[in-house]
C-alpha cells in the first residue's frame, strides 16, 4: 500500500461522499421544503398538485441519503461510528420524521377522511427531518469530542445556539428549494403563491447563512484563520463573493416571471454553501481532530467501491434524469398516472 | 417502561424490533414485484385486459408496501451507526462496501424506476413501462442479494485480515467475502420464502373473493396462479431449507443444537424433538416428546450417527435455546402446511374443482398471512441462534454496541414502538381495505388524483364522468368523494 495512492483515494472518497450529501440536500431538500410549506397551500387542488409534482421522484431523491450514510459507513467507518452516537437524538428524530413524511405520500390518497391528519404528518415529518439534519450539520461543524475510536462527549453536546441556527438555516433553505421547485411545476394562483413564499424563504435563507458564517468565524480560531488570513483567504474568498452574486441574481429572478431559473439559482446557492462548509472543515471529517485519512477505510475497500461507483453512477444519473424527463413540465391537474 | 434493562439489552430489542418490522415489507415486495412483472408480461403477450386489471389491483398494494419498506429501511441503514458504533467501526471496511453496492445497484434502481412504474404508463408507453417494472423487480432481488451477503458474512466470516487497529480488513478476494460459505443457501432460502409469502397473500386474497363470488374471473386467475406457486415452490423450499440447515450444522453447530433442543450429546443416534420446554438453567429439555434417531437421519442421513449437544459448548458460547427451538418449529409447521395446501390445490385442479372447493378456499385464506410468520420465525432462528456473537466466533454482541446511556436508548425504543405500530398499523389497515375490494374490470391503478383519466400537462380539465370510478365531480371542478364525511 503506497501512501500516495491511499491519499488520493481517500480524497476521491471524500468528494464522492460530499457529492452524495449535496445531491441529497438539494433533491430531498425540495421535497422536504414542499412538506414544510404544505399548510400554506389550499387543501384540495393546490395541495394535490404540489404533492403530485414530487410523488414520482421523492423515493429516488431520498435514496441519496442512504448513499450518504452507507457511503460514510463504507469509506469512513470511524466517522460513521463517531458522528451517529454523538447526534443520536437528532438522527432518531430525523428517521422518525422521514417515516411520517414518506408514508404520507401514499396514505393521504387512501384515506380521504383522515387526509388532514396525513397532510399534517407530511408537514411535521418534513419539518422535523429538516431541522434535525441542519442541527446534525451544526453539531458536526462545532466539533465532536473523540477519545480512542469513540464519541466521548456528553449527551446534549448537539444542542447549542449554533446548532439551532444551522437547523433553522436548513429549514429556510429547504423551503426556498421547495418554493422555487413549485414555481417551476405549478401555474396560476398556486404559482404566484409559491413565488411569494420563495421571496420570503430567500431572505430568511440568506440571513441565516450570513449568521452561521459569522458564527463560524467567531466560534473557532482555526476556522477564523482559514477564512481571514492570507494565503488561505485567496482560496476561501471566492466562495462568499460567488454566493452573494447568486443571491442577487435569485432575488431578481423572483421578481420576474421566470419559471425554472429561481430553482437553478437556489441549487447554485446550496452548492456554494456546501463549498463554504468544505473549506471550513477540510481536511477533517469529524472536526476538530479526525481527518479523512484517520477515518478512511483501507485501500482495498476504497478500490472495490470505486469500481462500483465508476460503473453505476453514470447509469444512476442517466436513469434518474430520464425519470425526471418523463414527468417534465407543469404537473397534471389530476396527478400523474 | 424499560426500567432495569441495561443499554445493551435495549439496543438489542430496538434492533430486533425495527429489523423485524422492516423485514415484513421486503418479504412481500420481492415477491410482489416479480408477480407484477409476470402479470404485465402476460398482458403484453396475450393482450387480455384481465392481466392488466390484476396488475393495477396489486400495484396499489405494492405502492403502500414499498413506501413502508423504504422508510423502515432507512432506519436500518442508520441504526448500525447509532446503536452499534463499535461494530460499524470494526466491520465497516468489510461489510460497508457490500452495503454501498446495495445502494448503488439496487436502491437507486428500484427508486429510479418506481415512479415510472406507478405513474408513467401513459407517458412512456407499454414497453418502456414493462421495462421499468422489470427494473423494479430486479432491484428488489439485487437488494436481497447484497444484504443477505452481509448477513451471511456476519454468520460465516471468511476472507478477512485483522488490522492493527482492531478492524476487520478485506483480504485478497472480495468474491470470497461476498460468496461466503452460508450465503448461497441463505439467499435461495430467503428469496423462495419471499416468493411463498407473496403467493399465499395473493392466494388468500383470491380465496377471500372466491368465497363471496366463485365466478369472479379476476379472483379465479389470482387464486390459480398463487396455488401453482404454492404447489411448486413449497416443496422446493423444504429441500432448500434442509440444505441450509446442513450448511448451518457444518459452520454453526451450536445453532443447530439449539434448533434441535439437543442439550445432551447423542453418541448413537439423536432424537427429533417435536415438543419440549427448553430449560437453559438446568441445561435440559423439559417435557420432551421426540422420535428416536430421526434427527440423526435428517442431519447425517444415518440413524445411528453421533450428534454432539450443547454439553460440549461452554455456557457463555451458547445461544438462548427457547426462542430458537420454538421459532424453528413454527417455521417448519408453516412450511409443511404450505406444501399441504399446494398438494390439495393440485388435487382440486385435477378434479376440476379448484374454484369449487370452499374448504380449500378457507384454508388458503387462513394461510394468507402465514408467510410473514414463517419469515419472522426463520429470521429469529438464524439471528438468535448465532448469539452471543454478532460476527460469529469473533465479535460478541455485548462488545459491539454504541457508548449510549440506557435512558437514551429506552426513549428511542419507545418512540419506534409507538410510531411503527401507529404508522405501519395504518398502512396495513389501508392494504386490507384495498384487498377487501373485489378486483374488477377497469381497475384504476395507483392513481394520485381523485379522478381517473389521464391528461396532458398544463391543461385544466373540464367535468368528466368515468363509469368505473366511484368519485364524482361537479361543474365547478371541485372534487367530491362518496366516502367523505358530510
Amino acid at each position: 500500500m503506497s501512501p500516495e495512492i491511499n491519499i488520493d483515494l481517500t480524497m476521491i472518497w471524500a468528494f464522492i461522499i460530499a457529492f452524495a450529501v449535496f445531491a441529497y440536500v438539494v433533491m430531498d431538500g425540495f421535497d422536504l421544503g414542499i412538506g414544510i410549506l404544505f399548510p400554506t397551500f389550499d387543501p384540495g387542488r393546490e395541495r394535490d398538485r404540489a404533492m403530485n409534482s414530487i410523488a414520482p421522484v421523492w423515493d429516488g431523491n431520498e435514496t441519496w441519503l442512504v448513499l450518504g450514510g452507507g457511503g460514510l459507513f463504507a469509506a469512513f467507518p470511524l466517522a460513521y461510528a463517531v458522528i451517529l452516537p454523538a447526534t443520536y437524538p437528532l438522527i432518531i428524530a430525523m428517521l422518525l420524521g422521514l417515516v411520517f413524511r414518506g408514508v404520507a405520500f401514499e396514505y393521504r390518497w387512501r384515506d380521504p377522511s383522515h387526509r388532514a391528519f396525513w397532510d399534517g404528518a407530511f408537514t411535521l415529518g418534513s419539518l422535523v427531518a429538516a431541522m434535525a439534519q441542519g442541527m446534525t450539520l451544526g453539531a458536526l461543524l462545532q466539533g465532536i469530542e473523540v477519545e480512542g475510536r469513540a464519541y466521548a462527549g456528553s449527551w446534549f453536546d448537539w444542542l447549542t445556539p449554533y446548532t439551532l441556527l444551522t437547523g433553522l438555516g436548513t429549514v429556510a433553505g429547504y423551503a426556498l428549494l421547495g418554493a422555487t421547485w413549485l414555481i417551476w411545476k405549478l401555474d396560476g394562483d398556486a404559482q404566484a403563491h409559491a413565488r411569494k413564499l420563495a421571496k420570503r424563504a430567500a431572505w430568511a435563507t440568506l440571513a441565516l447563512m450570513g449568521a452561521v458564517s459569522v458564527y463560524n468565524v467567531l466560534l473557532n480560531t482555526d476556522y477564523a484563520a482559514r477564512w481571514l488570513t492570507a494565503p488561505e483567504i485567496y482560496f476561501a474568498a471566492p466562495v462568499p463573493i460567488l454566493t452573494a452574486v447568486v443571491a442577487i441574481a435569485m432575488l431578481r429572478a423572483l421578481k420576474t416571471d421566470r419559471h425554472s431559473k429561481p430553482f437553478w439559482l437556489a441549487l447554485l446557492l446550496f452548492f456554494f454553501g456546501m463549498a463554504g462548509l468544505g473549506v471550513t472543515i477540510w481536511p477533517n471529517v469529524v472536526p476538530p481532530d479526525v481527518t479523512i485519512w484517520d477515518a478512511a477505510a483501507p485501500e482495498r475497500s476504497q478500490v472495490f467501491m470505486l469500481v462500483g461507483v465508476a460503473i453505476t453512477m453514470p447509469l444512476i444519473i442517466a436513469y434518474t434524469a430520464w425519470a425526471y424527463w418523463v414527468f417534465r413540465g407543469k404537473v397534471d391537474d389530476e396527478g400523474y398516472h | 417502561m424499560f426500567d432495569g434493562l441495561d443499554a445493551l439489552l435495549l439496543a438489542r430489542i430496538q434492533f430486533a424490533f425495527t429489523v423485524s418490522f422492516h423485514f415484513f415489507f421486503p418479504a412481500f415486495t420481492i415477491g410482489l414485484a416479480s408477480y407484477l412483472a409476470v402479470l404485465e408480461g402476460l398482458w403484453l403477450k396475450t393482450g387480455k385486459g384481465l392481466y392488466l386489471d390484476l396488475f393495477k389491483y396489486w400495484v396499489k398494494i405494492f405502492a403502500i408496501t414499498f413506501a413502508m419498506g423504504v422508510v423502515s429501511g432507512i432506519v436500518m441503514s442508520y441504526q448500525f451507526g447509532t446503536n452499534w458504533s463499535v461494530f460499524s467501526d470494526l466491520a465497516g471496511p468489510v461489510i460497508g462496501p457490500l452495503m454501498a453496492y446495495e445502494v448503488l445497484t439496487a436502491f437507486f434502481l428500484e427508486a429510479g424506476f418506481l415512479g415510472v412504474m406507478l405513474f408513467g404508463m401513459n407517458k412512456v408507453g407499454k414497453k418502456l413501462h414493462f421495462a421499468a417494472t422489470l427494473m423494479v423487480a430486479l432491484g428488489t432481488f439485487v437488494s436481497a442479494f447484497w444484504i443477505l451477503s452481509v448477513n451471511s458474512w456476519m454468520q460465516t466470516p471468511v476472507g478477512f485480515e485483522m488490522g492493527a487497529n482492531g478492524q476487520f480488513m478485506p483480504g485478497e478476494s472480495w468474491l470470497a467475502i461476498i460468496f461466503n460459505p452460508s450465503f448461497p443457501y441463505r439467499l435461495v432460502h430467503t428469496v423462495l420464502a419471499a416468493y411463498l409469502t407473496t403467493a399465499f397473500v395473493v392466494g388468500g386474497v383470491g380465496a377471500w373473493h372466491l368465497l363471496y363470488d366463485k365466478a369472479n374471473m379476476h379472483a379465479r386467475k389470482m387464486f390459480s396462479m398463487a396455488m401453482w406457486m404454492a404447489a411448486i415452490v413449497a416443496p422446493i423450499q423444504i429441500v432448500a431449507g434442509d440444505m441450509h440447515g446442513l450448511n448451518t450444522l457444518e459452520h454453526q453447530p451450536q445453532k443447530v443444537m439449539a434448533m434441535e433442543g439437543h442439550y445432551e450429546s447423542h453418541p448413537d443416534g439423536a432424537p427429533l424433538y417435536l415438543f419440549g420446554i427448553p430449560n437453559d438453567e438446568e441445561q435440559r429439555l423439559d417435557y420432551a416428546v421426540g422420535i428416536p434417531k430421526l434427527s440423526s437421519l435428517i442431519l447425517k442421513h444415518d440413524l445411528d450417527a453421533p450428534l454432539a449437544g450443547l454439553d460440549t459448548i461452554p455456557d457463555d458460547e451458547q445461544p438462548p435455546v427457547f426462542m430458537v427451538f420454538w421459532a424453528f418449529r413454527i417455521m417448519i409447521a408453516i412450511g409443511t402446511a404450505m406444501m399441504a395446501v399446494g398438494v390439495w390445490s393440485l388435487l382440486a385442479r385435477w378434479r376440476g374443482k379448484l374454484y369449487e372447493w370452499r374448504w380449500l378456499h378457507r384454508a388458503a385464506l387462513v394461510m394468507g398471512p402465514s408467510g410473514f410468520l414463517a419469515v419472522l420465525c426463520g429470521w429469529i432462528t438464524t439471528e438468535v441462534g448465532r448469539q452471543p456473537y454478532v460476527i460469529y466466533g469473533l465479535l460478541r454482541t455485548a462488545d459491539a454496541a454504541s457508548p449510549l446511556a440506557a435512558p437514551a436508548v429506552a426513549t428511542s425504543l419507545l418512540a419506534f414502538i409507538l410510531v411503527y405500530f401507529a404508522v405501519f398499523g395504518a398502512g396495513v389497515w389501508y392494504i386490507l381495505h384495498l384487498m377487501h375490494k373485489a378486483p374488477h374490470v377497469g381497475e384504476l391503478g395507483a392513481k394520485r388524483g381523485d379522478k381517473g383519466p389521464i391528461r396532458t400537462a398544463g391543461i385544466t380539465p373540464g367535468p368528466t364522468q368515468d363509469p368505473t370510478d366511484a368519485t364524482t365531480r361537479d361543474l365547478s371542478g371541485t372534487k367530491r368523494e362518496p366516502e367523505e364525511r358530510p
